[in-house]
């Protein structure tokens, strides 16, 4: 089998706010890559860094209070974290594109639909003619599957439903034909119905044009349904990266497995549902050990101790976790799994 | 079979639209247009639908925090819509409400202990002292301790602050609570422990709840029984075991089979509905649900179908089991 053309690399990504309460690393050391048209999931609770770390690809940290203090973002060769403002813009909207969760905030009011797709193109693509602009901003809203598209142009997004807004911004986010496109919670506001034809449009699109999909969500079940490789972020680390079946069929770290085992089912009613005792912590309250360490009912000694690495359990499988470290693996049954 | 403990008979809430410098009414918005269901005395009863469907509405109307436009509401014994407000105020006592967002529904300038204390005073419940002890009882009920009452609400994280609420509805020792999506701001581990924390309470405390929720997966988790809701009226009302395992209305059907399960190799049967929910403004004529169903006949399209039961138990608005109905 050929090796896959890896599109995006992350290598020791470390991104901080510097507030009153001193510096919060919100994304603590986070390696991932993506490769050529697979679609990657990021799962993680509110603040465990996932937001961060898309803005922290996009260049749009806010700055100050924030700032990306250590590791690289290879695109293409090049360092995204150095390029300068003039060129970072040049990739982002033409070779990286974002769609963002709420989908009335994202568009201008007081422009037209058309007039927001059209900026979009005139701004990447300066020897175009107007025809051409208008006609490939007409081909875009057919493709998201939107009805009367030239009538659509002309209208204000008031005008349009929570769904066919969200179907805009997936337009104009394609719009340059970019290689990566980052989705940040793009159906949380949607109903489940909607949500399901977004879902599908986006799978439909990452087949069809072969765009790389950053997927980033809190839920399990869009994540099942969507991503081929899943990375599950913590506290501003990554505790497990593995493709999605074997994440699901057979979650490694303690964390994952707590997650997956809180959440109901639809297909069927558990008797109750498993719940991870205490509170996700604070930002930087954890300086040393594993953060998951207070929550996590196998945690020992070394836990708050030392940081975990991720170990390669398997070719394509890595955890956070001193259960998977050989020398732990004697003393510690990790395969004993709570009721 | 026992007398329910309430009873909802043809409930609607129409909002005017106005237009105009004399703000004359031009058209109402029919959030909720005649729906009727009764929940008995220690069940669940879990109402789910999408955006704009009205689920909120009628929970609020319960406790009439909106007038009903029309319809009756029988709760232990009393007709709820015919009260003066004095009275409904006395019988807001047996009715509490838990709200969804619990950064919005705690006054960030009272400590917990006044937060606490207010339906106590409200309804004279006990004196001073006796208050102060139940309120202490009740946090150490709902998994805080008594040292967090002279805490303010900023000082707990969003699961903490879903407990206080549920606290402060517990406090007068209501027969029913109603919960408008109490969980659906709260992340996926910390929504686990308020559901167990709310399963735990009602075994205990003896409590009738409505859980209005859009997640079907939570409301199949908490309901006995489950009503689902479609622009204003009630698609279809079972209980949770038969709607999950065998929806009738093309709208149920629909709506599980688009929700996305977490497990990458299941295999769901597609049922896509196109299109988006119609504006309440301007339903569609006959029933509402025909301009996104795969099953549309004629009939659809002018008769309104009627709301009553096929199987024991299972009832549903669909013209598809007009026959298979015991005349």
């Amino acid at each position: 089998m050929k090796e896959p053309k890896r599109i995006l690399d992350v290598k020791g990504l470390q991104t901080t706010f510097f507030t009153d309460d001193g510096a919060i690393p919100a994304v603590d050391n986070v390696d991932f890559h993506i490769d050529e048209g697979e679609v990657l999931g990021i799962v993680g609770e509110s603040g465990c860094g996932k937001s961060v770390t898309s803005l922290s690809i996009m260049g749009l940290v806010p700055s100050p209070p924030g700032k990306i203090t250590e590791g690289e973002i290879l695109f293409q060769d090049k360092d995204l974290t150095k390029l300068p403002e003039r060129k970072m813009r040049n990739i982002r909207g033409n070779d990286i594109a974002m769609i963002f969760q709420e989908p009335m905030t994202s568009l201008n009011p007081l422009f037209t639909i058309g007039d927001q797709l059209r900026e979009a193109i005139k701004i990447h693509k300066r020897d175009w003619s107007k025809q051409q602009i208008q006609d490939r901003a007409v081909e875009m809203m057919k493709l998201v599957g939107l009805p009367r598209a030239e009538g659509l142009m002309k209208e204000y997004p008031h005008q349009l439903s929570g769904g066919m807004r969200q179907r805009v911004m997936i337009a104009m986010a394609l719009l340059c034909d970019p290689k990566v496109l980052i989705a940040d919670e793009p159906t949380t506001a949607l109903d489940v119905t909607i949500q399901a034809q977004i879902l599908k449009l986006i799978k439909e699109l990452n087949n069809r044009l072969n765009t790389a999909v950053l997927l980033i969500t809190h839920d399990l079940g869009v994540v099942a349904e969507t991503c081929e490789r899943v990375i599950v972020m913590y506290a501003g680390k990554v505790v497990e990266e593995g493709p999605v079946n074997t994440i699901f069929k057979n979650p490694q770290h303690p964390y994952t497995r707590g997650l997956l085992e809180s959440v109901p089912d639809m297909r069927y009613k558990k008797e109750r549902l498993y719940s991870i005792p205490g509170n996700v912590p604070k930002p930087g309250t954890i300086q040393v050990g594993c953060r998951f360490a207070d929550r996590c009912e196998f945690s020992f000694d070394r836990c708050v101790q030392e940081d975990p690495p991720l170990y390669q359990t398997a070719d394509d499988h890595k955890t956070r976790c001193f259960l998977f470290d050989p020398k732990e693996a004697a003393e510690h049954d990790r395969t004993a799994v709570k009721s | 079979m026992t007398e329910p403990l309430l009873k909802v008979e043809g409930l609607k809430k129409y909002f005017p639209i106005k237009a105009g410098i004399l703000g004359r009414v031009k058209n109402y918005v029919k959030a909720v247009d005649d729906i009727s269901f009764a929940v008995q005395q220690g069940e669940t009863l879990g109402i789910v639908g999408e955006s704009g469907c009205g689920k909120s509405t009628t929970g609020r109307m319960l406790m009439r925090l909106l007038e009903p436009t029309a319809g009756k509401v029988f709760f232990d014994g009393q007709e709820l819509t015919q009260l003066s407000n004095d009275e409904m105020r006395k019988a807001r006592r047996d009715i509490q409400m838990v709200f969804q967002d619990p950064y919005a529904s705690l006054n960030p300038r009272h400590t917990i202990e006044k937060i606490l204390m207010e339906p106590l005073n409200v309804h004279n419940i006990g004196d001073p002292k006796e208050r102060k002890k139940k309120v202490h009882e009740f946090l150490e009920i709902v998994g805080l301790s008594s040292y967090h009452a002279k805490r303010y609400p900023h000082q707990f994280s969003g699961g903490q602050r879903q407990r206080i609420g549920i606290a402060r509805a517990l406090m007068t020792n209501p027969k029913l609570i109603i919960a408008d999506e109490p969980v659906s701001a709260l992340d996926v581990s910390i929504q686990a422990q308020v559901l167990n924390l709310m399963q735990d309470l009602q075994q205990e405390l003896k409590l009738t709840y409505i859980f209005i929720a859009h997640d079907l997966g939570v409301v199949r988790h908490i309901s006995d029984r489950v009503g689902v809701m479609y622009l204003g009226q009630m698609a279809e009302l079972a209980d949770s075991e038969a709607l999950y395992e065998k929806p009738l209305h093309p709208y149920t059907q629909a709506l599980l089979s688009a929700v996305p399960v977490p497990d990458p190799e299941f295999l769901r049967e597609e049922m896509l509905v196109a299109g988006d929910i119609p504006s309440p403004a301007n339903p569609p004529s006959g029933c509402r649900f025909h301009t996104r169903c795969p099953f549309k006949m004629a009939i659809c399209e002018t008769t309104v179908p009627i709301f009553a039961e096929v199987e024991k138990g299972h009832s549903v608005a669909c013209h598809l089991y007009e026959e298979s109905r015991p005349q």
